[in-house]
């Protein structure tokens, strides 16, 4: 297979080089292909560019935004990761996201006038658990029955976006509400604690995925547990002949990802929302999966592509306004990070080389 | 009541048929053993280039034509990932689908609210006539006879043509079926944008001819459902029907159950044929035996060509 005196061949060893200029020449490509899209679109691309990535760093009140939108994604993505370095694709954290989310609000609809300290506690452990429970689904049916846990976890996704539709035209909807869907708010005793200054909406979730970030930088670079998922995902035979234990792998990876998804919910509702509504997240579910690849997977990486992913979401809203960019630039762009990313991590695994000519000189990588 | 029963199976047909084609292509890419989940992505940009080219033409084929082509187009992206790059087939179809969600917007939201003519129903001569299943199963438009059609060209091409074989063996084992002097990267390509194709097509029919009129979020999940279909069927192209026309009824049901103020919840009807999706999922993969039989081996995993 050869191309213009060039021939692509799988690398040996996989390039450190390669694998951190990929995020980079990803980043990039995606830019400059979003320019000249809306340049065609007519938008001017300086003031594009502006919106999109420093007028989010310009005030504190956007910095608060770029934050509450990167906590999600990253403690999605962290979750996420852990499985997906196992070869266990979760792919619905969005539906794990909104049934911790309908179970985490349980506790202010059903107590609107506790004042009680540990309503907060008792949300996040029940956000967690219920979105553990939610993924718990897809892991037994794919242990004990071998169900694909890619189509399980999509489905499972359809249908608690139907649960949480269903609860809001009825048990849960706000008896006093006109008739819209949408829960009662939560009392001051539901809702995470914001920080930054007076309106900045910053607030505890921030804190949770600081805490789960570095614990899962430990759990990878450090645990046994961690090692044993990777092998199982990079080498299955040798895992195997190792004794560990592919069941417990799948297991691990869906309980991880579902409890991760389930605290973001649970940030979404006791965060800016501050009630349960039908649209609770702008598919943070899926924008994490991307988060985690441009992150390589990496508790570190993933950190810093969240952040790029909050700003890619903050910035949209701003051109939205100032450079009347359409409300999906941002999807588009995530899309078109993704694909570039698959595209360029080829070079990661792959090499091109001139093809050796009869003087015998090899030209380099 | 009967009128309503009849009102229910007769829609269901126009109801199915958007996922009958997604989920037919989707059989085909993946009997070569690609899974392409950027369906509901492909759907919902074709949707948008369908209504466009036919609000502009005023020619529904017009719209059919281009809802086909800008699937194909973006299926292509796909291809690309997935065999000149070997991406994982998981998140190159998600990238693409997400692409597709977010130029259909982009697209889009120029003609918000504006709205077609649907096609013409066209009344097959003398079946038409025949009591209750005259206006059930004869009286319905062109795409919907398209549609069982398709099924059957579908099925001829994987079991009775030699192309067909090829395809159905380079989905089993793409090496084996290299070293048989077979094209894998080829026929795949060709695969993924036949899948495109079809996801055209369905996209196309939903917003030009099943609801002629344009918003942002009109697939809401068909494509995910065309993705269950093919496991629903079992990789089998008249299953795949059947299972179409069952969703489509279903999902129908529900509203009319509503209309006649019949306390099952709506969203619960619109949860069946996913929980059922699950279902058939689960009873098929619990056996070895029975996932050779049904699903293809080499389904999902990157091929890498031997040089």
């Amino acid at each position: 297979m050869s191309f213009l005196g060039y021939t692509v061949l799988p690398r040996t060893q996989t390039s450190a080089l390669a694998l951190l200029a990929v995020p980079l020449v990803t980043i990039v490509l995606s830019i400059v292909t979003m320019v000249i899209m809306f340049s065609l679109l007519g938008a001017d691309p300086g003031v594009v560019l502006y919106s999109f990535f420093i007028e989010p760093l310009a005030s504190s009140y956007n910095l608060g935004e770029l934050l509450i939108k990167a906590s999600p994604l990253i403690l999605i993505a962290q979750g996420l990761a852990i499985g997906f370095r196992a070869r266990v694709w979760n792919i619905g954290a969005e539906g794990q996201l909104i049934i911790g989310a309908i179970c985490a609000s349980l506790l202010p609809i059903f107590w609107p006038d506790s004042q009680s300290a540990w309503m907060l506690p008792g949300m996040i452990l029940i956000g967690a658990l219920a979105g553990m429970a939610w993924a718990g689904i897809a892991a037994y049916l794919k242990a004990s029955f071998n169900a694909s846990e890619i189509i399980v976890t999509l489905m499972l996704t359809e249908i608690a976006k139907q649960v949480l539709y269903y609860l809001l035209t009825g048990p849960l909807r706000d008896p006093s509400g006109y008739n819209f869907p949408q829960s009662v708010m939560f009392p001051d005793a539901g809702l995470y604690p914001t920080f930054g200054g007076d309106g900045v909406r910053a607030n505890l979730s921030v804190l949770i995925t600081l805490v789960v970030t570095v614990g899962c930088w430990i759990f990878v670079t450090r645990s046994f547990a961690a090692f044993r998922l990777m092998v199982g995902g990079v080498a299955s035979d040798a895992a195997r002949y190792a004794g560990f234990s592919q069941r417990r792998a799948i297991w691990m990876s869906l309980l991880i990802g579902g409890a991760a998804a389930g605290l973001a919910g649970v940030g979404e509702i006791a965060g800016p929302i501050g009630k349960l509504q039908p649209i609770l997240s702008p598919g943070y579910g899926y924008a994490a999966i991307i988060v985690a690849f441009l992150g390589g997977l990496h508790p570190v990486g993933i950190f810093f592509a969240g952040l790029f992913m909050a700003l890619v979401y903050v910035g949209g809203d701003i051109a939205l306004v100032s450079a009347g960019v359409p409300a999906s630039a941002p999807v588009v762009f995530q899309g078109l990070l993704l694909i570039f990313y698959l595209a360029s991590y080829f070079f990661v695994r792959h090499e091109v080389r001139r093809v050796p000519q009869a003087t015998g000189l090899r030209g380099a990588a | 009541m009967m009128d309503a029963l009849i009102f229910v199976l007769a829609g269901a047909f126009a109801t199915a048929t958007p996922l009958l084609f997604a989920a037919l292509g989707e059989l085909v890419v993946e009997k070569s053993g690609v899974l392409n989940l950027s369906v509901e992505g492909m759907m919902a940009l074709s949707a948008a280039i369908a209504f466009m080219a036919t609000l502009q033409s005023g020619s529904h084929l017009v719209g059919f034509v281009a809802g086909a082509a800008s699937g194909a187009l973006l299926s292509a992206v796909f291809a690309v990932l997935v065999l000149g790059f070997m991406a994982n087939q998981v998140a190159a179809g998600l990238a693409v689908g997400i692409l597709g969600l977010g130029l259909s917007a982009l697209f889009g939201r120029a003609f918000e609210g504006a709205t077609l003519m649907g096609l013409n129903k066209v009344a097959i001569p003398l079946l038409s006539d025949i009591p209750v299943l005259g206006r059930i199963l004869f009286t319905q438009d062109i795409v919907v006879y398209g549609g069982i059609a398709a099924t059957g060209l579908v099925a001829w091409f994987l079991y009775r043509t030699k192309a067909g074989l090829t395809l159905r063996v380079i989905g089993e084992n793409p090496d084996t079926a290299h070293a048989l002097g077979m094209r894998p990267v080829g026929v795949r390509f060709l695969a993924i944008l036949f899948g495109g194709a079809m996801a055209g097509l369905a996209g196309a029919y939903a917003s030009t001819v099943l609801t002629p009129l344009w918003s942002q979020d009109m697939i809401a999940g068909r494509g995910w459902i065309a993705v269950a279909l093919v496991v629903f069927g079992t990789w089998r192209p008249g299953r795949v029907a059947v299972g179409a026309y069952l969703f489509g009824a279903v999902s129908l049901l529900g509203l009319a159950l509503q209309a006649m103020g019949i306390g099952i919840p709506a969203q619960f009807m619109t949860c069946l044929p996913y929980v059922l999706t699950i279902v058939v999922l689960v009873a098929i993969s619990a056996d070895k035996v029975r996932v050779r039989l049904n699903a293809p081996a080499a389904l999902g995993e990157s091929y890498r060509p031997a040089s």
